[in-house]
């Protein structure tokens, strides 16, 4: 117990020092290129939003940086001194700090329009987060799927085929629903009735799809275009909801399929952790055996849960096309289904953990645009590199520890 | 000490006619896999050929007939394009054995040169992931460290001058050799450190080295032309490998075949006549026991892990150096995911690894002519291999597809736990 | 009025084995019902068949004496029958409640679970049988003995009246029986029945109505525990009277080959598994270490062979420092360890006999001359040991996992006593072995301490120790609770000692205890 104890505070000790050296950073860093007179705005309004104008925000350059250093200096001075129950949300905060120090920094004398980041942010976010939550499905059951880059490419493919063809993405979505749903079915088959090396059935997954689509591809949606003309969803505002500054636009003015992820990422949570279902598969992943002998049908349980994965890859898919370019291109998923799954590590295997890890990975893409037109000397490939190195430094427990779920990756023996 | 135990001679008696049926059991399956996957990739052929469709609303006979037409030519196309054809090089013989002009005959070549060409970085590729997989390590980063070496080799090849070719061209593979085996060392490193799973880890170097390839390349990055492409200057001629037919600029087979035979056998060597292989093997099969045995289980990790990562350089030093001779931008090279197929067609044996990538290296060839020829996509290799991984992996559905007995099972190779585990 | 369970002729097979042969039971209300055997006689199948995680070949179940068709868990549960296992079915990361109502949650607004309302039902049930346990806490976070507790509830809050205990005290402290005991008349107190599974015999003799020993499979005979002894039950259930002493001269104990002081080692988790304990093993004697399962021995061997770092402290293995030495190291300077978990540690399962062999000498000549592994050399090595320690293998090609267990023990321990070690760690030598094999490797380690080893042999076994012992060591919690020579040794003592008390000390707790053990 003692040594927990010591490890513990060694820790924290060590992130108190980290926030001091991230003020210390933010002065380094960004102080020197600046000048006395400098100013830089923030803007808040979006063109063609229903949302209550509250102007643009400009202060000076240098005055914010001082400010938002003392705010961490603070932090980690408090760190140092009492510590916070919660040091890793206070990383977080430390972590945002720096961030707009770095906007503050890479807007002077310009302008950086923080509804838009942020309105970016969530959209490029929304794949990303369906394919965590497909993982965080599988997984919690104890079913590792690597598959879901595959499985997220079949709905992409199918629902810019089938909403071609039905001429409505209605039809075009739950098209992507089932197929996706058939390839989860598939790894389970693969993984529980034939107790498949699951990472091995889930590259065969992924190569089958990028296959399947690929040549589908070239033979029909290439050669008729009209194959591959899906209508798509607009953006519906909320009533009301809307018209609030900042969230309006951000939140409550999107596709269907956005809220639908939103939605789901709730529904996942509330159901893992307050519903008989929630609990079962729970312990069917930490413990199919106890699960077992208590009546839980372990087999059962697994199948329903990895197809309902393959749906939510389905539907991230369906998103690419549906909401977002309207035409199906060959692995236009472009790894998606891969920071899906580091994103469900990221979020410690949990839907809200998820949806956070994805949109910290979709803010590093909407920067990167941004500091395109910022004109920032920092090449864009070391921003995409970024979630993925976070994923390494997280599974290395340097920030917090990731626990899969005990039996993950482990077929069942019924005997 | 009883009568009964004595008996450790019955092996040797084993008599041959029983071994052949068990090593022939033992291929049976791979080799059912295979061509159950090639009756699936030609119902997709015949289903996506709209001439079928029409031939069939002539009649059932008619559609038949077109449906086996169909099949015929594209496979046809497939088998020539990855075998050659018969007739053609043995008239190209004729030409030469009476004209002297043996051109004719090394253009007949062509095809299977190509199949040996395409084989070369799988059987490196395949290699890497096979030896991963003896290691109880799941290295899904043979595509990250092919592009990584390819950086190091394509910089040794062309900034490297005025060094003579015994000289420049090893240099330029062990520089690919090296920047494989660091980047294969970090995922290795890593698991036996921190007990980070090397699947995740390789994954995202994966992307990792994928983005700063790009950046090294891309339009005024460091490595870039200089010309407005996004593609590294041309390897110098002294680091280029030796072709085999230098005559005839179509056929591209080069010395790197040979190389990764040569590292083929090097790999059977080590794991299975050396106390490191041993090692190796005793990590990937029981690492509690390989601690209990006195082996250091993360230094033999790490050691894995550069080994893989160096045989996965050596794909893109051969690819480079034999056949493309720069580094262009941004392509996606798919060894990553073929290794794993490879690795696991050929039951992680190195010599099973060489037959799974000639095969694969006859279909990459055979699809591309099936492509010119048949206006059959590509991207059906991709489908093919996916069955393939399917049905190898899962030997169940095969066995009971055709009802063949079990194959008696030796060491099975672990191929990776769950993600908390060692 | 009918029994209130009635197994007949229950037959089992599994590839190669027959596990349960046509197997009779009557369990009476309100009764226990002993079932004992060794470890492989059939007990869990046997069990498992009932609870239905088996399907049973032939034979029909009685419950109440009604046939029943037990097909899974939940059918089980659905009579009314109820199981402990061996073990625990517990998801250490979920809370009690969670634990207990996992399989048949409440509901409330028809959707959610109510955690409160099976809360209050398990303060219900802790209340009336005296199984006192938070409901909020952490399995994972709670000792042994009341995760055990949290298993009863789990049948009780099912409200199973017939219930199965697997072994439940293999790895209880006396006085945890104590209680369990206590629970058990609690439960029949209210009418419940039970079937306790064990092959300790004492425990037997002390709770049961009515014994069934079982030996490999089928029924060896019934007893009734006023008309039985513990060496009749012995014989019954081994076959023939045991032999319990090993044949052997006294010790010869000549200077010390290990040497332990102040040795500290962390358990799994935080807490200290050992706790700053010093002994000595000398060549020619062999060293026993007693105690109940979990009291540090396994920390203790890890640690004495590299594979657990030490905290602090000294170990010396014939005069050299070996406290923080790597397992490689400490082999090389003499010493050779049969390891607690075979299967896990000792064997690579895939590999042939030959190369299980040589796993710790494959880098040393003959077998290895550089990095060359020498194929004929291996081959040699096997035949001489399968020979000289009648390990019964169909050739030395044979992958060692299709092996019988006791043949699987016999490669390990031809490999680790062959070479010229001075010292013998060896951890539950025979645990899950059959007669043959454990009296087998009884006489090799005899053989070994005349020839002048020092042998540490850690045992959970008390016989076991008590038959081959020169000088044994008692651990409780970590500690070294003393150290009895074989000629002054009682069970009695030793019971008392693992306990955790000094029989000199001698207080109402401690008869209790005697009592119990």
């Amino acid at each position: 117990m003692n040594n927990d104890n010591f490890k513990d505070t060694r820790r924290a000790r060590g992130l108190g020092i980290a926030f001091l050296v991230f003020a210390a950073l933010m002065l380094i860093l960004f102080l020197p290129g600046t000048t006395g007179k400098q100013q830089t705005t923030f803007a808040f309004d979006l063109e063609l939003s229903r949302a209550l104008p509250i102007g643009n925000l400009t202060f000076s350059t240098q005055g914010m940086l001082y400010l938002l250093a003392v705010l961490a200096v603070f932090l980690g001075a408090w760190q140092l001194a009492k510590g916070f129950k919660q040091a890793d949300l206070i990383l977080g905060v430390v972590v945002t700090l720096f961030v707009l120090a770095f906007l503050t920094w890479a807007a002077r004398d310009r302008s950086v329009n923080m509804t838009g980041m942020l309105q970016a942010t969530l959209l490029r976010a929304v794949p990303i987060t369906l394919a965590a939550l497909s993982g965080v499905m599988c997984e919690r059951c104890a079913v590792i799927n690597i598959g879901i880059e595959g499985m997220m490419l079949i709905g992409a493919f199918t629902s810019a085929l089938v909403g071609s063809i039905g001429k409505s993405m209605w039809v075009g979505l739950i098209a992507a629903l089932l197929a996706g749903g058939l390839m989860g079915a598939l790894l389970a088959v693969l993984a529980i009735r034939y107790k498949v090396n699951q990472i091995i059935a889930g590259t065969a997954i992924n190569i089958l799809a990028t296959g399947l689509t690929s040549y589908f591809s070239s033979r029909y949606l290439q050669v008729i275009h009209e194959l591959n003309r899906p209508p798509t969803f607009s953006p519906l505002p909320l009533p009301v909801l809307s018209r609030i500054p900042i969230l309006g636009p951000v939140l409550f003015t999107n596709t269907v399929p956005v809220y639908l992820m939103l939605i789901l990422v709730l529904v996942i949570h509330v159901v893992l952790f307050y519903t008989r279902w929630g609990l079962r598969t729970r312990a069917v992943g930490e413990h199919p055996k106890a699960a077992d002998t208590l009546g839980v049908d372990v087999i059962k349980t697994r199948y329903i849960n990895v197809i309902l994965g393959g749906m939510i890859a389905g539907l991230g898919g369906a998103y690419l096309v549906l909401s977002s370019v309207a035409r199906f291109d060959e692995n236009m998923t472009a790894g998606r289904g891969f920071i899906g799954l580091a994103a469900m590590i990221f979020g410690k295997w949990n839907p809200i953990g998820s949806l956070g890890a994805s949109l910290i990975f979709g803010f590093a893409d909407s920067l990167r645009t941004n500091l395109a037109i910022l004109r920032v000397p920092i090449p864009s490939q070391f921003l995409l590199m970024a979630p993925y190195l976070v994923t390494m430094i997280v599974l290395a427990g340097v920030v917090g520890r990731a626990i899969a779920p005990a039996a993950d990756g482990e077929p069942y023996e019924k005997q | 000490m009883s009568e009964e135990n004595s008996t450790p001679k019955t092996t040797k008696d084993k008599k041959p006619a029983r071994r052949f049926r068990e090593r022939w059991r033992a291929l049976l399956t791979p080799l059912m896999a295979i061509v159950t996957a090639l009756i699936l990739g030609a119902v997709v052929i015949v289903v996506t050929d709209t001439s079928v469709y029409e031939a069939f609303e002539e009649g059932f006979g008619v559609g038949l007939g077109r449906a086996v037409e169909v099949i015929a030519t594209a496979y046809g196309a497939f088998f020539s394009g990855a075998f050659g054809n018969p007739g053609r090089m043995v008239n190209g013989l004729r030409i030469w054995i009476q004209t002297g002009d043996g051109r004719a005959w090394t253009q007949s070549l062509y095809p299977i040169t190509e199949t040996l060409r395409y084989a070369t970085p799988l059987i490196f590729a395949g290699l890497a992931v096979a030896l991963g997989f003896r290691g109880g390590l799941f290295n899904i980063g043979a595509e990250g460290q092919y592009f990584i070496a390819g950086l190091t080799t394509v910089f040794v090849g062309y900034a490297l001058t005025g060094v003579p070719w015994f000289i420049h061209a090893p240099l330029a593979l062990l520089a690919g050799i090296l920047g494989g085996a660091v980047w294969g060392v970090i995922p290795g490193y890593l698991k036996a450190k921190t007990g980070a799973h090397e699947v995740i880890n390789t994954i995202m170097l994966n992307y990792i080295s994928f983005r700063f390839a790009e950046y090294m390349l891309d339009v005024g990055g460091p490595m870039a032309r200089g010309d407005g492409r996004p593609v590294s200057p041309l390897v110098q001629p002294s680091a280029r490998l030796a072709q085999f037919f230098p005559s005839n600029a179509d056929i591209r087979f080069n010395i790197g075949f040979i190389l990764a035979l040569l590292a083929a056998v090097f790999v059977y060597w080590l794991l299975f006549k050396t106390t490191i292989g041993y090692e190796i093997r005793t990590v990937g099969q029981n690492p509690r026991a390989a601690k209990y045995a006195g082996m250091s289980v993360s230094r033999t990790i790490v050691l894995t892990m550069a080994l893989s990562g160096g045989l996965a350089g050596l794909a893109a030093s051969t690819d480079i150096l034999g056949v493309i001779g720069f580094m262009p931008n941004a392509f996606s090279s798919g060894y990553g995911f073929d290794a794993i197929a490879l690795a696991l067609l050929g039951n992680s044996h190195p010599f099973g690894v060489v037959l799974a990538s000639l095969l694969f290296g006859a279909l990459q060839a055979g699809a591309r002519n099936m492509q010119g020829v048949a206006r059959v996509p590509l991207d059906l290799t991709d489908i093919l291999q996916g069955l393939i991984i399917i049905f190898i992996a899962a030997p169940a559905i095969i066995r009971a597809l055709y009802r063949i007995r079990t194959a008696e099972s030796g060491e099975e190779v672990v191929m990776t736990r769950g993600w908390g585990q060692m | 009025m009918p029994p209130v369970l009635e197994l007949r002729g229950i037959t089992k097979r599994f590839p190669g084995v027959l596990a349960n042969d046509r197997i009779d039971l009557t369990l009476e209300e309100g009764q226990v019902l002993a079932l004992l055997g060794e470890n492989g006689a059939g007990k869990s199948t046997l069990m498992n068949i009932l609870y239905g995680l088996y399907k049973p070949d032939e034979g029909e179940i009685f419950v109440r004496g009604k046939k029943a068709d037990i097909h899974g868990p939940g059918d089980a549960i659905a009579l009314g029958i109820g199981m402990v296992h061996q073990h625990f079915m517990l998801v250490p990361v979920l809370t009690v409640t969670e634990n207990v109502m996992l399989g048949m949650e409440p509901i409330k607004q028809k959707l959610f679970l109510d955690r409160e309302a099976a809360a209050r039902r398990i303060r219900t049930i802790s209340e009336q049988y005296g199984l006192d346990v938070d409901p909020y806490a952490l399995v994972g976070d709670l000792p042994v003995g009341i995760q055990q507790r949290v298993e009863i509830i789990k049948l009780l809050y099912r409200q199973a009246d017939i219930l199965i205990l697997d072994e439940p005290t293999a790895v209880l402290t006396p006085q945890e029986v104590l209680g369990l005991f206590q629970v058990i008349r609690s439960l029949l107190a209210k009418g419940k029945s039970i079937i306790f599974i064990t092959h300790k015999l004492k425990e037997v003799l002390e709770i049961s109505d009515n014994i069934v020993v079982l030996r490999g499979g089928r029924v060896a005979g019934t007893a009734l525990p006023q008309k039985s002894n513990e060496r009749s039950l012995a014989s019954l259930m081994v076959g023939r009277e045991v032999i319990l002493t090993v044949p052997k001269e006294e010790a010869q104990p000549k200077e010390p080959v290990l040497e332990v002081e102040n040795l500290r080692v962390k358990g799994e988790g935080a807490h200290i598994a050992v706790h700053d304990i010093s002994f000595d093993v000398r060549a020619g004697e062999i060293v026993g270490v007693a105690g109940v399962q979990g009291n540090g021995q396994t920390e203790l061997v890890e640690s004495l062979t590299g594979l657990r770092p030490a905290q602090s402290g000294v170990v010396r293995l014939l005069g050299k420092d070996v406290t923080h030495a790597s397992p490689r190291v400490i082999t090389e300077a003499g010493a050779a360890h049969v390891p607690e978990d075979r299967q896990r540690d000792g064997l690579v399962l895939s590999y042939p006999v030959a190369d299980n062999l040589i796993l710790n000498t494959y880098y040393l000549p003959p077998i290895a001359q550089k990095m060359l592994m020498q194929e004929p050399a291996i081959q040699q090595n096997a035949e001489r040991l399968v020979a000289e320690y009648d390990v019964r293998t169909p050739s030395v090609l044979t992958p060692v996992g299709s092996l019988s267990g006791g043949n699987q023990q016999k490669v390990i321990v031809a490999r680790e006593l062959s070479r010229m070690g001075q010292l013998v760690v060896a951890a539950q030598p025979t645990r899950g072995l059959d007669v043959g094999s454990i009296e087998y490797i009884h006489s090799q380690l005899v053989r070994k301490r005349d020839a002048g080893a020092a042998v540490l042999l850690v045992s959970a076994e008390l016989d076991e120790i008590l038959s081959l012992a020169d000088r044994i060591i008692v651990m409780f919690e970590g500690r070294i609770m003393d150290i009895v020579p074989i000629e002054k040794a009682t069970r009695e003592d030793l019971g008392l000692l693992m306990a955790g008390v000094h029989p000199d000390e001698h207080s109402a707790d401690a008869a209790a205890v005697k009592e119990a053990a």
